[in-house]
């Protein structure tokens, strides 16, 4: 390390040279949104973010966020729990299953969404008769969301899990204890952070959906438009006041969810200390 | 002790200590299949709908083909940045004190926390002539916005955790003490970086470059607004499917998602690869 830190000028070359990269291709637009969102007065801010369409597009990023959060703490549970404390033939086929929409273009998750329950699906016939609508309308836009952050959860909860081992558990069901116990006072309590900070990644990448959403939406204003799309129409439509100032509350959210993401990296970097050891 | 234990439980397999297999296993499988599979399926179910022959001319079709050579350029350029600059920002992060390194450190991640089409449109805006950036480089006679340039760019941002955060915790395991040691040795800087710290770094390092480089290729929302969608020359895979779509053209959207879907799980199994050797090197084993 001192041999390192005494090598001044490569030192600061290589830190300057981060620093500028990161300004320019992080900072700088986080800060032209904000700016642009701004420069018309805080009026019309305001006026554009309370429009009903935008109070609208909130309403539906959020209702689809909370089912992400939901659907997928309960599977990101489940899984991390079995991927890691049982042995079984499969297990590493599983786990790559689980990932598999994290290297699937949005545009394919919405794509497969359409097929699976739009016109052309065996399956249409049954819903056009129950009246059930999937595909541009909010059901899609849900299912969607909740596809593209699927493994978000459980992906934060299997290292600390693997890390911690089986031996806590094992002992605790020798014991007697059944499995929702074991998993309730024995296992959670260690992946307590890391589960909190797998909720706001998943918050995080549901509210800024955007290609997914946008193959199933049918943009019908109002309805099945969620904020990113809701920017999108506003700025094809020149409104670029309106869709800066809809982005600067989707940079606020997103500028939390860091400040969040690091207490909770912390807190859970506290906890795992003795683990990692 | 342990190791016994743990030889003993492999070889009787199914038996399991903790109760409740059954259960959890059958409602992740579940899930997974309702999410994820089964939809999956009626891609490869719709796409077999398709004469051989169609599916192909599809595929090859000129537009289609000049839509890879954009997307594959483009990530390829976007991720080979982000690997060299990714590889610095990790040095930096570990190796050295300096202030405002927390801020730097928790802004990483700032490409996943905001939603990829505000990305777009301020990259955009930055981009055209008179932007911020863009009046930089118009004086010198290039484009930014519109062009292959401009998705590049939009790539690189969207692209920038991933290197980062694949390199960093393998290069806080490994101790300067062996730079140090080669460095007394009489290796210098390069050679201490070519012979010592890449070959530990290599696996992490192309790990990123994958991801990075799987993500630019199905990027959709920071690109669309960027690239100006001229066919042949500045339109992304992703955005040709999308248009097949609004002209409800699905045999030809399907056929193009099938080829990107193979061009993912082939990057997906070899950072499979790639990640089962780097967390070889990251605990020690």
């Amino acid at each position: 390390m001192e041999l390192r830190n005494n090598r001044g000028p490569v030192k600061w070359f290589l830190i300057l040279l981060s620093a500028a990269f990161l300004v320019i291709m992080l900072i700088l637009p986080l800060a032209y949104v904000l700016v642009t969102a701004f420069r018309e007065g805080i009026g019309v801010f305001v006026r554009a973010v309370t429009d009903s369409n935008a109070l609208r597009s909130i309403l539906l990023t959020l209702e689809a966020s909370v089912f992400a959060v939901v659907i997928n703490s309960v599977f990101g549970l489940f899984a991390a729990w079995t991927l890691t404390k049982y042995r079984f033939k499969g297990k590493k086929l599983l786990s790559t299953l689980i990932d598999l929409p994290l290297t699937i273009s949005p545009v394919i998750a919405g794509l497969i969404f359409l097929l699976t329950y739009g016109r052309k699906s065996i399956l249409y016939p049954l819903l056009h008769q129950w009246k059930i609508s999937i595909v541009f309308a909010v059901p899609g836009i849900i299912l969607a969301t909740v596809f593209v952050t699927f493994p978000f959860i459980s992906r934060e909860l299997i290292p600390v899990l693997s890390a911690q081992g089986t031996d806590e558990e094992e002992a605790a069901a020798l014991m007697g204890a059944g499995t929702f116990r074991i998993f309730r006072e024995v296992t959670f309590p260690h992946v307590r952070w890391a589960f909190l900070y797998g909720v706001v990644l998943c918050a995080a990448r549901a509210m800024g959906e955007f290609g997914a959403v946008s193959v199933l939406s049918g943009h019908l204003q109002g309805l099945t438009t969620t904020m990113p799309l809701y920017v999108e129409l506003l700025y094809q439509g020149y409104d670029f006041t309106g869709a800066f100032a809809m982005s600067a509350i989707l940079v606020v959210l997103a500028v939390l969810v860091l400040l969040l993401r690091n207490i909770l990296e912390h807190r859970g970097g506290k906890n795992q200390e003795g683990i990692h050891q | 002790m342990e190791q016994k234990m743990t030889k003993k439980n492999m070889k009787t397999k199914q038996k399991q200590v903790i109760p409740g297999f059954g259960i959890s296993l059958g409602v992740t499988v579940t899930m997974l299949s309702l999410i994820v599979l089964i939809p999956l399926c009626s891609l490869i179910i719709y796409t077999a709908k398709l004469s051989p022959g169609e599916f192909f001319r599809t595929v090859t079709s000129e537009r289609v083909l000049a839509s890879y050579r954009v997307s594959i350029l483009t990530s390829l350029i976007a991720a080979s940045v982000n690997a060299v600059m990714g590889l610095i920002i990790a040095w930096v992060l570990v190796r050295y004190d300096f202030p405002g390194k927390k801020l730097m450190d928790g802004i990483i991640e700032l490409p996943f926390a905001l939603p990829t089409a505000v990305a777009g449109i301020a990259l955009t805006h930055l981009c055209v002539p008179e932007g911020w950036v863009g009046s930089f480089f118009s004086r010198f006679g290039i484009q930014v916005a519109y062009t292959r340039f401009g998705i590049t760019i939009a790539l690189i941002f969207i692209g920038i955790p991933f290197v980062v955060r694949s390199v960093q915790p393998v290069l806080e395991k490994l101790e300067p003490e062996i730079e140090e040691a080669a460095g007394i040795m009489g290796a210098n800087n390069s050679q201490i970086f070519a012979r010592v710290l890449l070959p530990e770094l290599l696996p992490s390092l192309i790990a990123g470059f994958t991801m990075a480089f799987a993500r630019g290729l199905g990027e959709y929302g920071s690109v669309v607004f960027i690239a100006g969608n001229t066919p042949y020359e500045t339109e992304i895979t992703p955005l040709l499917i999308m248009t097949k779509l609004e002209g409800f053209d699905y045999p030809g959207a399907t056929a193009i998602a099938l080829m990107m879907l193979l061009m993912a799980f082939a990057i997906l199994f070899v950072n499979g690869l790639l990640q089962s050797y780097t967390d070889k090197v990251v605990k020690g084993r």
